[in-house]
């Protein structure tokens, strides 16, 4: 050996690792192919208008347990308002609209709580606040769920202020006039609650949500009415307007739920293959078809209570549904791809 | 201030990766994890809320351009540093509830990171799949187009650090001008698949940061003809609002019967 070459010098960490020993393994790789009995695949290329070695283009919705449960919660407590304002000025169902408002009020408790805690800064919700944004949906919703919580604290309080004998003549009237303005308000916003959350995720750049944007509110507000007519169902209410808000809801859910398993197309997928496809099968099959028939068939209380209970919960695994496809579609490049060549 | 944008220029890029590092040098974005990903020499994969500059390595089955290589078994290896595309219609900053994304005077599109209280709607409404929330900080980020750099008179780190001018930084006439000149020039000299990336017929209305590639756009993950989630939201409304003025009188017909 030439005494001026230098010598390389093993690695402290691995006395083994020097230039010889890679040269030896370069050399058993090329005749052996690569370690641990891997067959030797051709590296990934990419090809014609494919995308980048498949991975997502779109990034995936991060909303936890919190937000679908949220949608379940505030179409149930939006759509109690409503039924709470009708009872009143249709039904003079009395016992029902008070309970239909301690509903709403519930909801409105639970909503705002789901929601901060999905926050990555929960500590921050107040940020919220400092804008109203018409163009954002998230925005629109904040408020919308403010306002909703005031109108219906305003009939409640004013309900049972009057129904537990606070008020006395002179106040009486005005009172009864509070009472109506927090229903009529409550029901306005509470209609606009239940819907809104359909835009939400229908005004994104998620494929499956975005190409289903005129199809989610009217379904989400569907599940929302069926949901209300339930919970006050398995309330004690078993009357004649929640057995028909109930087929309804049901029938609407069973003709969207067609809609969706009919419509082929590739952005559909995660509504047709997967986790979110069966979640979202199983859910439009509780929600539809199985509470419409236990309605129809079996016209007794325990039947229309199943029957509640089974649309409540289609009605909740819908929700999920939707995140879970949101999250399938944001993975899928072509799916993206295909659209917007379309377009 | 003058409008200003990125010119990246895939012909021009080495995949040195030196704008990624001096993006997270100069803005402090923590790692992101050490992962082998098995697809060419890119580990980083896509850009995200610890990546504002993301290098990616296409391996193609086709020769770049009049290249005197084996035709018969043709293979290129195309480079091109993604950024934030600072949308003229952003879909971040229209979906962001708190205000917290706001548009700068140099055209940008910034999150003001003391006012993000970490909703991640803007994940969704980003056309790009560009922003995202850093799950050990809880709020959203992404490029800043060096805001802080630019107004100090500064270009933007990681047009800085690049040594073959791939990215380049100016203003934003001036460098669709120069964009659209080098496109010719490598038509031109045999390049035919050299393009523009600049999605100006399209509702996001053009951007901030476009690109010079080779080849079809989908090949770098860049949607071909991207829309800003605004668009649908007329369409979301109409059918929101018809279907809750039935759903009002179906409720209203239940307890008047």
């Amino acid at each position: 050996m030439e005494p001026n070459v230098p010598q390389p010098t093993p690695s402290p960490v691995n006395p083994k690792a020097t230039e010889e020993r890679l040269d030896e393994i370069r050399w058993a790789a090329l005749d052996k192919g690569p370690p641990g009995g891997l067959p030797a695949t051709p590296p990934p290329q990419i090809r014609g208008r494919e995308s980048y070695y498949g991975l997502p283009v779109l990034k995936a919705p991060l909303w936890t347990w919190e937000v679908p449960l949220y949608f379940f919660v505030g179409g149930i407590a939006g759509v109690s308002a409503v039924i709470a304002f009708a009872a009143q000025v249709f039904g003079s169902d009395l016992a029902l609209t008070r309970t239909a408002l301690w509903v709403a009020i519930f909801g409105a408790t639970i909503c705002p709580v789901l929601l901060i805690s999905d926050l990555g800064r929960p500590a921050r919700f107040l940020a919220m606040l400092r804008v109203a944004k018409i163009q954002s949906p998230m925005s629109v919703g904040v408020w919308t769920l403010l306002a909703f919580s005031g109108c219906v604290f305003v009939a409640l309080a004013g309900d049972e202020l009057i129904l537990r004998g606070y008020v006395s003549p002179p106040m009486t009237g005005t009172m009864i006039g509070i009472r109506w303005a927090g229903e009529l308000t409550g029901a306005l916003t509470g209609l606009i609650l239940a819907a809104y959350t359909g835009v939400l995720i229908g005004a994104t750049a998620n494929p499956v949500w975005s190409h289903n944007r005129r199809a989610l509110p009217p379904h989400f507000l569907a599940s929302a009415v069926g949901g209300a007519a339930g919970v006050l169902e398995l309330l004690g209410f078993l009357t004649p307007a929640t057995e028909f808000l109930g087929i309804a809801a049901a029938v609407a859910e069973t003709l969207l739920g067609v809609h969706f398993e009919l419509s082929r197309l590739p952005v559909n997928a995660p509504l047709h293959r997967g986790k979110s496809a069966w979640a979202f099968r199983i859910a439009g099959t509780l929600a539809g078809p199985v509470a419409l028939l236990l309605r129809l068939v079996f016209d007794s209380a325990s039947g229309r209570r199943a029957a509640a209970i089974c649309f409540l919960a289609g009605s909740l695994l819908s929700r999920y549904a939707w995140i879970w496809a949101g999250v399938a579609s944001a993975k899928d490049p072509e799916a993206l791809f295909q659209i917007q060549r379309k377009a | 201030m003058t409008v200003s944008a990125f010119l990246t220029d895939a012909t021009l890029c080495i995949g040195c990766k030196a704008c990624e590092v001096a993006c997270k040098e100069w803005n402090e974005v923590p790692a992101d994890g050490m992962v082998w990903s098995g697809l060419s020499y890119d580990n980083t994969q896509s850009l995200g809320a610890s990546t504002w500059r993301h290098v990616l390595f296409l391996e193609q089955p086709q020769v770049a351009g009049p290249q005197l290589a084996d035709t018969k078994d043709p293979f290129r290896w195309v480079f091109l540093s993604d950024v934030c595309k600072h949308c003229a219609n952003a879909g971040c900053l229209e979906a962001c509830p708190t205000g917290s994304i706001m548009r700068t005077d140099v055209g940008s599109v910034l999150v003001q990171k003391d006012v993000c209280n970490g909703c991640g709607y803007c994940v969704v409404a980003c056309p790009f799949g560009v922003i995202d929330r850093r799950p050990t900080d809880g709020r959203a980020f992404k490029c800043t187009f060096c805001y802080d750099r630019q107004k100090a008179g500064l270009i933007p780190a990681c047009a800085k650090a690049c040594p073959t001018q791939s990215i380049q930084f100016g203003e934003i006439g001036e460098l669709q001008e120069r964009a659209k000149n080098r496109v010719h020039e490598l038509r031109e000299r045999g390049y035919n698949d050299a393009r523009l990336y600049d999605p100006q017929e399209t509702s996001v209305g053009g951007v901030h940061a476009f690109f010079v590639i080779l080849g079809e756009p989908e090949n770098y993950n860049l949607p071909p003809a991207p829309e800003v989630p605004t668009t649908y939201l007329k369409s979301a409304w109409t059918s929101a609002l018809i279907s809750a003025a039935l759903v009002f009188a179906v409720i209203c017909v239940a307890f008047a019967l």
